[in-house]
């Protein structure tokens, strides 16, 4: 590395003239693959649980739709693989200088992410062509390394969203890194844990959401039978528990966010001026100096960031203009996710008060449509999450030491594969639309598994037709 | 072997992995291209088979690859990236647009929509491996310069000698795909499918021998290092040795002793791999040797170990999924297992985990809002995700069981 050290980096920034379009590429590549990791996160889960009632009770049913729901996990994952392929390969197709300096730094992380990726990958394929094949407790058994994987992945990949956000195990000297501690870097990084914690249970709340969504839809039209039920139960269950808990886990990331990102805390509010007793604005448009026309909360931005309604609260002003987020992004997509986090809640709220309350679920069919709009929801809440928090890191890839703009890549051509990829992924989402509606209408067999119970009366069988839509 | 070299070594060994695993997989769907008719849907479903349980598996290869490229020789993998940008997205594209095919090609219903999805997961397997090869093409004739896509964004790739790389990859993985698909096709029982995966083998054997001695000579003629050192000891040993395992893996082919066969066609791909590493020794761009490309020790040291870590978990699994694919645990008519040996009936008592489930989340509430950090604060969201975990199952098994309504 010597005569390197002598040269200067051959790194140097370049004039990208299509930097915008290039973070679009990114950011649009990340949407896509985001709400299908929620999948891969806790759809495992909702099909052990299913499984796990099955070896306790002998009821078919659950094995039923755990083996249903085992085809779509393994559908999702397939084109989980190519999404999060394609990011990868953007990290160096769009990002060249920020891999050259600092891939040491955090590519441990990517590393032991690609172990849980192999592990994910070999089990899932042993539990879904594994029914029938192995023994009940063993097939069981093969699941569980899946769960894990989906757990470990997300620790790994989140390790390295922390660490852009809150870097730290290295030095800078002259545009190179040295004295790079990888471990220190990757785990000891106090912003590593919340950011965990709410996307892990973000993707029980998107993935249960959804899926209770299109059985509450189906409940809608006329379909509640036994079947219908159980689906419906069990990933609302799961999502109405996990949709209170992120508020307190959100509270959590916000008090981090405070005390790491200051500039970043100021824009999820707009907070031009250093306040003691910070207000939040609901609503609004920030102009450059203030909140027009929104709703003020007086102190409430104090007591969430700091839990002390006369906290002091650095504004913008604290750093120049040049080394600020655009803030409206941000202040919009901070309140889509806080409101919608409350409306997920509030229906959550609801189902397990009538259930605590009465053993049975509500009656309206309200609370079924507000079920079929919290799935969409949840996606929209989910990617305003991430907008938050990586267009609030902006104008830094790594905060405080390199800009994107000294990231980005030198080659020309990113509108065509910006265009490009558009057309690919809205070709791919037609294509997962159309799998799924597919694998819905596939007629259900309810078995007992290989050495049968008895089938369920065809009574109790919902017609395949209208099983999910 | 210096600490800098080994993490190139665990690159090499995936790159071999993905040659032969993903390059199969590739190479099956190369045999779909063609296949028309009754046989020929007959050999679409075979390939498919065959490939299903270790698909995901034998593309995370690609990506295992990167990482290690990324985080052990971080400015390698910019200046790559960044110089061969239109193979790399071409190949991008590829890879969504095959994954895609994949996945959905089980809800196909009509025969125009199997046709459909199966062309576009044929030609998708063609392009990819053949924009891979391109880019190991750039790669080994030094067109990549270091630095921020300061290389020639067509002339490095579009060239004679990547082309040939490019054909090369495509057609190994078709041989590869056919060796191991007639094995698969007779450990089934289906004589007809072995015989003519037999031909096809055989077919694709010598084409993709005469496609990399065409390679020999175009390459020996381009100006970089590597063509002619490839006939130079130790690179030659190398190139020896794929042709030797080349000839056996044919005759081996000849004689239907396919088992036999799936290993000596690996080991052919493998040993090219070798050839190449051999012959590019030490440079890994133009200027840039292994060592000075290196990260740090600690990072090295860190991603060994790692990789050593990750090592302990993946073999076995891969042995288990492996095992159980080769031994045709999850051919069609595998035979069934026992049932449900036995059901208890047992109803635990729900309440108290439930009961437990919210004292979990009380406490989790408490420590996660009064801390900002530290134990006390991870316990606290050990507490929520017990309150979530306990709960639904609580909520979960006592909602489904009970029938009203």
């Amino acid at each position: 590395m010597s005569w390197l050290l002598l040269t200067a980096t051959p790194f140097t920034p370049v004039d990208q003239e299509y930097l915008f379009e290039a973070r679009q590429m990114q950011a649009l590549s990340f949407a896509v693959h985001i709400p299908i990791v929620c999948f891969g996160i806790a759809f495992p889960a909702f099909v052990l649980l299913l499984e796990g009632m099955w070896l306790r009770t002998g009821d078919p049913l659950y094995r039923t739709i755990a083996k249903r729901w085992s085809k779509v996990m393994l559908a999702l994952f397939a084109v989980g693989v190519v999404t999060g392929t394609i990011l990868s390969f953007e990290l160096g197709l769009l990002w060249p200088n920020f891999m050259a300096t600092f891939g040491e730094v955090f590519g441990l992380g990517f590393t032991l992410e690609a172990f849980s990726f192999f592990v994910e990958a070999i089990f899932i394929a042993i539990y879904v062509y594994g029914w029938d094949r192995l023994s009940p407790r063993a097939h069981f058994l093969s699941g569980i390394p899946v769960v894990v994987a989906g757990f470990t992945g997300s620790l790994m990949v989140i390790t390295v969203n922390a660490w852009m956000n809150n870097p730290t195990g290295f030095t800078l000297e002259g545009g190179r890194v040295s004295d790079v501690r990888p471990l220190e870097a990757l785990f000891g990084n106090d912003y590593l844990w919340h950011e965990l914690v709410h996307m892990y249970l973000a993707g029980f709340i998107v993935a249960g959401f959804l899926t209770a969504a299109v059985y509450a839809f189906a409940w809608l039209r006329g379909c509640r039978d036994r079947y219908q039920r159980v689906a419906l139960v069990v990933p609302l269950t799961v999502a109405a528990l996990a949709a209170p808990v992120q508020i307190v886990v959100g509270d959590w990331a916000a008090r981090s966010v405070a005390r790491e990102q200051p500039t970043k805390l100021a824009a999820f509010e707009g907070l031009h001026e250093t306040e003691e007793g910070a207000p939040v604005h609901l609503g609004g448009w920030y102009d450059g100096d203030e909140i027009g026309y929104g709703i003020p909360l007086p102190r409430l931005l104090s007591l969430l960031a700091f839990h002390d309604p006369s906290a002091r609260v650095e504004g913008l002003e604290e750093v120049p203009a040049a080394d600020r987020p655009p803030v409206n992004v941000v202040r919009v997509a901070f309140q889509t996710m806080v409101g919608i986090g409350f409306f997920l809640a509030g229906i959550s709220a609801i189902y397990l008060f009538v259930w605590l309350r009465r053993k049975r679920l509500p009656r309206s069919s309200w609370f079924y449509r507000a079920i079929v709009a919290a799935g969409p929801l949840s996606v929209v809440a989910l990617i305003a999450g991430w907008v938050t928090t990586e267009v609030g890191r902006q104008p830094w890839v790594v905060y405080g030491h390199m800009r994107t703009e000294e990231a980005v890549t030198g080659a020309s051509g990113i509108p065509v594969g910006y265009a490009t990829l558009v057309i690919v992924y809205a070709c791919l989402l037609a294509a997962i639309v159309w799998i799924l509606r597919r694998l819905a209408r596939a007629p259900l067999e309810i078995q007992s598994g290989p050495s049968g119970v008895a089938p369920l009366a065809a009574g109790a069988v919902p017609s395949d037709a209208e099983e999910q839509r | 072997m210096t600490l800098a070299e080994l993490p190139l070594v665990l690159m090499l060994v995936g790159l071999t992995a993905y040659a032969v695993l993903g390059g199969a997989d590739f190479g099956a769907a190369f045999w779909q291209l063609g296949a028309r008719g009754e046989q020929g849907g007959a050999l679409r479903q075979h390939a498919y088979r065959a490939m299903g349980p270790v698909w995901e598996a034998n593309h995370v290869w690609l990506i295992f690859v990167l990482v290690i490229c990324w985080t052990a020789y971080p400015e390698v993998f910019a200046s790559i990236f960044s110089t061969l940008t239109v193979p790399l997205f071409i190949a991008a594209i590829g890879i969504i647009l095959r994954g895609t095919a994949y996945a959905i090609h089980a809800g196909t219903a009509r025969e125009i929509e199997r046709r459909a999805v199966d062309r576009i997961f044929s030609i998708s397997s063609v392009l990819t491996p053949f924009a891979l090869g391109t880019v190991v093409g750039a790669i080994a004739f030094g067109r990549v310069p270091v630095g921020n896509a300061q290389g020639d964004l067509v002339s490095s790739w579009l060239n004679a000698s990547s082309f040939v790389i490019g054909f090369l990859a495509v057609a190994t993985g078709a041989y590869v795909a056919a060796v191991y698909l007639a094995g698969d096709g007779a450990r089934a029982g289906r004589e007809d499918l072995a015989s003519a995966f037999r031909i096809r083998a055989l077919g694709a054997g010598v084409i993709t021998g005469a496609i990399a001695l065409v390679a020999l000579l175009v390459v020996h003629s381009d100006d970089g290092r590597v063509g002619e050192r490839l006939l130079e000891w130790p690179a030659i040993s190398a190139v020896a040795s794929s042709a030797a395992a080349g000839l056996l893996t044919l005759e081996l082919t000849r004689r239907s002793r396919f088992e036999v066969a799936r290993y000596s066609a690996s080991a052919a791909v493998a040993f090219v791999i070798l050839g190449w590493a051999l012959a590019q020794r030490p440079e890994l761009l133009p200027g840039l040797t292994v060592v000075e490309a290196a990260a740090g020790r600690t990072v090295l040291l860190a991603t060994v170990v790692g990789v050593a870590i990750g090592a302990l978990v993946l073999i076995p699994s891969l042995a288990l999924l492996f095992g159980l694919v080769l031994r045709g645990r999850f051919d069609e008519d595998a035979g069934d297992t026992d049932g449900l040996a036995s059901t208890s009936q047992r109803r635990p008592t729900r309440i108290s985990l439930l009961t437990l489930a919210v004292g979990a989340g009380a406490v989790g509430l408490l420590l996660t809002l009064i801390f900002d950090g530290g134990a006390l604060l991870g316990f606290g969201i050990v507490g929520l995700f017990a309150f979530v975990g306990l709960a639904s199952i609580a909520i979960v098994s006592e909602a489904t069981s009970s029938f009203e309504q």
